[in-house]
């Protein structure tokens, strides 16, 4: 260990003001820092420092978020070769290629699925991480601020909303618009006012619908003509058939959507599993327990509301509440994307009523609107947008509750 | 040419662009440049208005009476607005239904509105005129360039011929659904402007 620290120190005038490599400094310093934790102490008159700093408190969501990557591996597998035992083909890549040169075969078991699923997660994940990382390094090393470790849960939460036959250079291109659009050109990591994977997802819903908007099967299997096999997400049946297509699932699918193994977007199927990742960060106090309250309290009234209401035109409406948090991404979005410390709002009240609203808002784009099926993610956006408004407000409120107070007392 | 008048007609262009630093006139410019075309087209009309709408409102700026300007104005762009919509109507009709109301919404553009308030009431007819024609390019550059980036990523192709071929074709291109919409267009205003005020950091508020 010792030898590494020598090494590193050694190196450090090379990367420093005046040296040879000094553009380079943010590249050095981002190796050091995630290898060694930093010794620089505070300079003003505060000398309290957290002993969690950024990356670690990622590294918390990544530990969080590791349960989900396999399932996610494992699921679509699983989806595949269950798709191919009903009468669908292969696809024809180098996917299949490599899994089979691999000596597997389509079998629905335990290592055939986690297998097959990671020959389809890992291209995207490092695709993501490189295309990502890139952006990262060009905007510290030109606008000369360390490269921040934002990206690195970026880059783990991006590849789990995507559905697995995406192609990579729409990954690529995706997350170069995330990082870029959605974080660098606020600021970098903490001053971006959207959630940069969700900015990376929703350029590639808008840009490309036909590989992303769950219409489209997202099996890794080609079912084309295959009877009595829709590939379509449960989410996007239940929009077009409602509790009848529900309830034609069978008597035990509710149990399969909550454990996850059903067909969607690589990370959002398991819901029990969210539910682990969401008792780390709330654990660890990343993740603020009033959004993710608020936010199934949200979909809870809107979704008890819709059932009231009723409609004769649209199925939807009859979606109960116990259907909504386990199909499409209201988990993984519940417990990842919506608690984001930057994006959300930051006082203890804003966060229950950016919460709220969020689910509020999630039944009603998946119900109401006709042309998306999932309404997590725009839902979560549009809240994003508003989290400073709702902070401005609750300030505004408690300086007013203040004065009033010491005007009382005078 | 004379040091004012260089000013007025070149100044619009960058360092005062309408849409880039005053952000006017851009619900047209998210509206019409879908395609190249009617971005030339609608870039054509409005520098045809505004240069007129100067150049006469500037002729009689001085019997204009100060309490009935806006309708004065109002009225000389509505008609020459009219006069370009049939126009366009009579040569070009097809790119004119493309352009459909936005065409007659030039004269709810806040540039032309702006310029004769702000300019052609103040200044001689020549330099009103010059200005008219220098807010027009500057508008029209941006419509351009939002026009040739959504074409082109939007639909693989340039004034309608196609330069990059479609999968749906038999090429290779993948066309990016954002570009056609909307927001695609604010995208690219925005990184227009970022990219203008990180080449002249003069353009930046402080």
């Amino acid at each position: 260990m010792r030898l590494l620290r020598t090494f590193l120190d050694k190196q450090a005038p090379l990367f420093e003001e005046g040296g040879k490599l000094e553009k380079l400094f943010p590249l050095w310093e981002a190796t050091d820092t995630l290898l060694y934790s930093p010794c620089s102490v505070n300079t003003g008159t505060i000398h309290v420092r957290d002993g969690l700093d950024l990356k670690r408190m990622m590294g918390v969501v990544v530990f969080g978020l590791l349960p989900i990557v396999f399932m996610s591996m494992l699921n679509v597998g699983r989806q595949a070769h269950l798709a191919i035992a009903a009468g669908a083909t292969p696809l024809e890549n180098w996917q299949t290629g490599l899994f089979q040169a691999l000596g597997f075969d389509f079998t629905n078991a335990l290592w055939p699925n986690f297998v097959h699923g990671a020959i389809y997660f890992l291209p995207i994940f490092i695709t993501c991480f490189a295309a990502g990382g890139a952006i990262e390094v060009l905007f510290s090393v030109v606008r000369k601020h360390e490269i921040n470790e934002g990206f690195f849960v970026t880059g783990f939460l991006l590849p789990l909303t995507l559905p697995p036959t995406i192609p990579l250079w729409q990954v690529a291109l995706g997350t170069i618009f995330g990082v870029f659009i959605g974080k660098e050109i606020f600021g970098g990591t903490g001053m971006n006012i959207l959630n940069p994977a969700l900015v990376s997802r929703a350029f590639l819903f808008f840009a490309y619908p036909a590989q992303i908007s769950g219409d489209a099967p997202w099996i890794a299997a080609n079912f084309v003509g295959v009877d009595g096999f829709s590939g379509a997400t449960w989410l996007s049946q239940a929009a077009s058939g409602g509790m009848d297509a529900i309830n034609n699932l069978g008597a035990d699918a509710w149990r399969q959507a909550f454990i996850g193994f059903i067909p969607g977007s690589m990370g959002e199927t398991s819901t029990l599993l969210c539910i682990v990742g969401a008792l780390v960060i709330v654990a660890a106090q990343i993740g603020s327990w009033r959004t993710i309250v608020g936010l199934t309290l949200g979909t809870f009234a809107m979704s008890f509301l819709l059932n009231q209401v009723g409609s004769d035109t649209n199925a939807m409406f009859a979606l109960p509440f116990h259907w909504h948090i386990v199909l499409g991404g209201w988990a993984f979005g519940t417990v990842f994307m919506a608690t984001d410390p930057v994006s959300s709002s930051f006082t203890d009240k804003g966060k229950w009523i950016y919460g709220f609203m969020t689910g509020v808002l999630v039944v009603l784009v998946r119900v109401v609107n006709p042309a998306y099926p999932e309404g997590m993610m725009l839902a979560i956006l549009f809240m994003n947008m508003f989290a400073p408004l709702i902070d401005h407000f609750v300030v505004q409120a408690n300086i007013k509750r203040r004065a009033a107070r010491h005007e009382a007392v005078q | 040419m004379k040091a004012a008048h260089k000013k007025a007609l070149f100044d619009p262009l960058v360092n005062d662009n309408p849409i880039a630093s005053q952000v006017l006139g851009i619900c047209s410019a998210l509206a019409v440049t879908t395609k190249l075309e009617t971005s030339v087209v609608m870039s054509l009309a409005v520098i045809a208005v505004m240069a007129l709408s100067n150049l006469s409102i500037s002729v009689i700026r001085n019997f204009i009476p100060p309490s009935i300007r806006i309708i004065v104005q109002l009225t000389i762009i509505a008609s020459l607005v009219i006069v370009t919509d049939q126009v366009l109507q009579a040569f070009v009709f097809d790119i004119s239904k493309q352009l459909s109301v936005f065409v007659g919404l030039i004269i709810t553009n806040c540039i032309v509105m702006g310029r004769a308030e702000a300019f052609a009431m103040q200044n001689p007819p020549v330099d009103s005129f010059l200005d008219g024609i220098g807010n027009g390019l500057g508008y029209s550059l941006i419509l351009l360039v939002v026009g040739f980036f959504r074409e082109l990523l939007g639909a693989g192709k340039l004034f309608g011929y196609s330069v990059m071929p479609l999968v749906t074709e038999g090429g290779w291109y993948q066309p990016n659904g954002l570009m056609v919409l909307a927001p695609g267009a604010f995208f690219l205003i925005g990184i227009f402007i970022w990219l203008l005020r990180n080449f002249k950091p003069e353009l930046r508020e402080s």
